[in-house]
């Protein structure tokens, strides 16, 4: 990523609350990027929401002494956030399920990672000083 | 983001004003089964003033449609925007509800 700034760097406790004000930084500074109306008004919020249930709910446990951190990197082509948890990590590639099949699609769980694969350009899963979630958006 | 309940004739017709998602799922699915307790059958969920959803909002309509099924009733959505109907496209969920462009149609097709 070559020139890459950092657009918001942030941390906030586990709890589910805190959600809604990250995704609307995230779409205001997709906007302001002028990246293309619909990744801004549905890829963003709904793969980041995502992210960030993930991370509260199934990473920290919801447990108020941890913290999520959240950075949001630009350059000319790509616009990528880091999730960050303090929990054990998960593998992504084993974690998916295809929500759209016969026998899942009339199940209430199950559709997260999927949607944040489809309205992502690229999800990775790592652990670097905590459980990384990286996502990145192409313009 | 909140929801209202209003009956328009046999219809219990609930607007989702802001976003469903994690933080909110489960004051919709507590109000629509209230309603279903109280003996209402036919649901309208009107999408016309959400701006987006999230797994657990989806998820949140797939149960609550299985819910309302189980009492003999019927759940419909209206008003999806462009944004709303990528999601329902992208989770084949478009093939799981009836939805209607207006609300107005929505309550006829009832």
């Amino acid at each position: 990523m070559g020139g890459a700034r950092v657009a918001f760097d942030l941390s906030i406790p586990s709890d589910i609350q805190y959600i809604e004000g990250v995704v609307e930084l995230a779409r205001q500074r997709c906007r302001e990027l002028k990246f293309p109306a619909q990744k801004c008004s549905l890829n963003v919020p709904v793969a980041l929401s995502e992210a960030l249930s993930n991370a509260i709910l199934r990473g920290n446990l919801s447990q108020p002494h941890k913290q999520v951190r959240i950075r949001a990197i630009v350059d000319d082509d790509d616009l990528v956030f880091e999730i960050v948890d303090e929990g054990d990590g998960f593998d992504l590639a084993t974690s998916i399920i295809d929500p759209t099949t016969i026998e899942n699609i009339g199940k209430e769980e199950g559709r997260g990672l999927f949607l944040m694969e489809r309205l992502m350009d690229r999800v990775e899963s790592f652990v670097n000083d905590g459980n990384v979630v990286r996502l990145t958006l192409r313009r | 983001m909140s929801f209202s309940i209003k009956k328009q004739g046999e219809v219990v017709v609930v607007d989702v004003e802001g976003q469903l998602i994690v933080g909110n799922r489960q004051e919709l699915k507590q109000k629509v089964l209230d309603e279903l307790e109280k003996g209402e059958k036919k649901f309208l969920i009107d999408f016309s003033q959400t701006g987006y959803i999230d797994s657990s909002g989806l998820g949140v309509l797939v149960s609550l449609s299985k819910k309302i099924r189980e009492q003999g009733g019927e759940l419909r959505l209206a008003n999806l925007n462009d944004d709303l109907q990528t999601l329902f496209e992208l989770t084949k969920l478009d093939t799981l509800f009836q939805i209607s462009d207006t609300r107005e149609r929505a309550l006829e097709s009832f």
